[in-house]
């Protein structure tokens, strides 16, 4: 009795002390230290010192490499083009999970599906998809509607390569944001589409006026990840389109692998990290929910 | 600059022998192409303890399917236990070698790598002396050339490394686009202007350009303009930069490549485009379409590089093996070194990689037809009466993968942006010289010795 008496005080006393929290929270901490925060700030390291100088050479081999600009703007063009048709796409697939459809658990797995595979496993099956003797063109020959193949990865009409790594890059990551809007979803009580529905609205009333607006929190959270992730695109636009085109994250990793300058590779994670961070508090600021709004 | 001043040593200081020995040594290689794929016996292995561990570190067959046919089929027989290391570029690899000499203790037994990437490392005095191993290589079948083993002493007395495997880039067709050669032209004697012919034949007979060159991410077209396309036109590859023929030669390019497969800048190795037949007629390492030969050796022609007006120039490339220093266990690594080059495993190393042999022996009747075409094309590129010999870097170190870029990057801005050449080759020939500055390197074959770095004209 004595020993579970005393045991009850220790957990008690435990619970009382106000440095628990902090206690529990170090090993994350630690963990995030040692992992995140000294690699980041040993690659800003070598993106401003090259031989322990203070130095912006590597900025400026940076801006001045002939890849540099087309790297920013395909990057760009591929966050304008993916984020609106995925979300939309995302939002109607997480609608018909989440409809009381009989196999609705099929659909779930179908559309997760993509999510298990590497991206460059996907741009490598994508790749042989749109190659000239590749599935795509056949197909459109057996139906009739090609007569020679089509070139579509040709590396002087860049909206096609454009198309190309959008198609891939939507089927890949799409299921992320729907898995995302479906937690939202399955947030929201039936209360209130049932309340909207007596009152007499209909499919797209409901969406506008009820879905939307609750699920914003959940958009917030999948447009950050998205944003994030879409900076750091990278092995679906080498594997389909080679050198064909480039993107932010490729050009770090050719400097760092093919030209062998880490320098100039860490310039260039440097300038992926503040973008992310500048558009995620974009995100945050734009999109921010007042406490009331949020469903409970 | 300073710790290269000694590249003079690496020969140039002797000019006219060390062209005569580079010379002889391409012959060579013509020679052991043409003589020798390996039959016999696998010769009896001199060394009978067990050779322990061996931590072997190479540049070379890192690509995953080369190291994977390293480690299961080219070790088997071995009696150590080895770790292979692939090192993914030289500055990976130079900045390991570096690291463990520094700290005086090393992990690394054996080191795989290019003629010249040792150069650097001899330099900085970090390899053994392997003069007693080399005393098995040279005489019967087991003969390595000697020009290729003087090559091994980078021009100094001791054997720094010991040849180990050779290849180059051939051309390989359909024989499907044979019949569009330009009339009078032979495919085994082309120049480059039958080839640009040649190409627009086949683009407007077939209705679709089918000429591919492996611009993609890790292609290797680079070795093209370094190897190939330059020196042909210039007879140069540093000084002859920015030289009017460079002009010329850019300007070819430019040409053919209205003729060149739109997909060509996505393509990594040709072997898979010349299976699926995207591509008729291809340039690449003979290791990078062994595939397309040898399942499918009827279909396929393989002949050397054209021929521009400086010669044919072509790329031969010598690796090697040398014992660092520091390593734990020199004997297991020499046991090692005899067991790659033993005539078994030199034969294996064809078949299953790709790479040819440096040891002499017959040409035995077990190697695929495949091999054969290539082999037959390495050896009409070596012995053809204008070849020009055009050496992989030498002495670059860390700079090599900038010098690669340089020449990508002319590329990309003449060729596929369609930028002026001139204006180009001025700018692209500042950033070249930077790095020769840098590196200090003296130039190299083709390009006439220098004293001190090597100097765009």
């Amino acid at each position: 009795m004595a020993a579970v008496a005393e045991r009850v005080t220790l957990g008690r006393r435990l619970r009382r002390w106000e440095g628990l929290p902090y206690w529990l929270i170090l090993p994350t901490l630690a963990y995030l230290a040692l992992f995140f925060a000294w690699p980041m700030v040993k690659s800003f390291q070598l993106a401003f010192q090259d031989d322990g100088v203070w130095t912006l050479q590597a900025f400026r081999t940076m801006v001045n490499d002939i890849e540099f600009g087309n790297a920013v703007r395909f990057t760009l063009l591929l966050i304008v083009v993916i984020i609106p048709v995925q979300f939309l796409l995302a939002l109607v697939m997480a609608l018909l999970v989440n409809a009381k459809l009989r196999g609705r658990g099929i659909f779930l797995y179908i559309f997760l599906l993509p999510l298990a595979i590497s991206d460059l496993a996907a741009g490598i099956v994508w790749s042989s998809m749109f190659t000239e003797l590749g599935y795509l063109n056949t197909v459109l020959e057996r139906i009739g509607l090609l007569e020679t193949p089509f070139i579509w990865i040709n590396a002087s009409r860049e909206s096609l390569l454009l198309l190309t790594v959008v198609v891939a890059e939507i089927w890949r990551s799409t299921a992320l944001i729907m898995i995302i809007l479906v937690a939202g979803l399955q947030g929201i009580p039936r209360d209130y589409t049932e309340a909207a529905e007596v009152f007499g609205a209909g499919l797209y009333q409901r969406v506008r006026y009820v879905i939307l607006p609750m699920l914003k929190p959940s958009i917030q959270v999948a447009l950050l990840l998205r944003l994030i992730l879409a900076f750091e695109v990278f092995s679906t636009v080498i594997a389909i389109t080679g050198r064909g085109s480039t993107v932010l994250a490729a050009e770090a990793w050719r400097w760092q692998t093919a030209n062998m300058d880490a320098n100039v590779a860490a310039a260039y994670a440097s300038l992926i990290l503040v973008l992310s961070v500048v558009s995620a508090g974009l995100v945050l600021g734009l999109l921010r929910t007042p406490k009331e709004q949020i469903a409970r | 600059m300073g710790e290269h001043e000694d590249l003079g040593g690496l020969g140039w200081d002797q000019p006219i022998d060390r062209r005569a020995l580079l010379e002889k040594a391409a012959l060579a290689g013509g020679a052991l192409a043409a003589g020798g794929l390996l039959a016999g016996p696998a010769r009896a292995v001199p060394w009978q303890a067990n050779p322990g561990n061996v931590t072997f570190l190479s540049t070379q067959l890192n690509t995953v399917q080369e190291s994977e046919a390293f480690r299961n089929v080219l070790l088997q027989g071995f009696r150590g236990k080895t770790d292979a290391i692939f090192a993914a570029n030289d500055s990976a690899f130079l900045a390991r070698i570096q690291a463990e000499a520094q700290a005086g203790r090393g992990s690394v037994d054996l080191l795989g790598a290019l003629h010249g990437t040792f150069a650097t490392l001899e330099d900085k005095n970090q390899l053994l002396d392997l003069s007693d191993v080399v005393k098995d290589f040279t005489t019967g079948k087991s003969a390595i050339s000697p020009e290729f083993l003087k090559l091994g002493k980078l021009g100094g007395r001791k054997q720094f490394y010991i040849p180990w495997i050779q290849a180059t880039y051939v051309v390989v067709a359909n024989k499907r686009a044979i019949q569009y050669l330009p009339r009078g032209a032979k495919a085994t004697r082309l120049t480059y202007g039958q080839l640009n012919q040649w190409a627009r034949n086949i683009e407007s007979s077939v209705g679709q350009a089918r000429v591919g060159f492996p611009a993609g991410a890790n292609g290797l077209i680079h070795r093209f303009f370094q190897g190939y396309l330059v020196p042909a036109f210039t007879g140069g590859v540093v000084t002859t930069f920015k030289s009017p023929l460079a002009v010329n030669a850019w300007n070819y390019m430019r040409s053919l490549w209205d003729s060149v497969h739109p997909q060509a800048l996505a393509y990594e190795f040709m072997q898979d485009p010349l299976l699926s037949e995207e591509v008729l007629l291809a340039w690449e390492h003979v290791a990078r379409v062994k595939s397309a030969l040898e399942r499918r050796p009827d279909d396929f022609v393989a002949f050397p590089a054209p021929t521009g007006p400086k010669g044919l120039a072509y790329m031969p490339v010598l690796a090697g093996l040398a014992i660092p220093r520091t390593a734990p266990n020199p004997a297991g690594a020499k046991a090692l070194i005899r067991h790659l080059l033993s005539l078994s495993v030199q034969a294996r190393t064809l078949s299953a990689v790709g790479f040819f042999p440096v040891v002499s022996g017959r040409l035995s009747k077990r190697v695929s037809a495949g091999l054969r075409l290539e082999s037959n094309a390495v050896k009409l590129q070596q012995q053809a009466p204008k070849a020009l010999p055009s050496l992989l870097p030498i002495g670059l170190g860390a700079e090599n993968g900038n010098f690669n870029a340089v020449y990508r990057d002319t590329f990309t801005r003449i060729v596929v942006r369609k930028e002026p050449t001139t204006a180009v080759l001025a700018d692209q020939a500042a950033k070249l010289q930077a790095i020769m500055d840098k590196s200090g390197a003296p130039c190299w074959r083709p390009d006439p010795p220098s004293n001190g770095a090597c100097k765009v004209r």
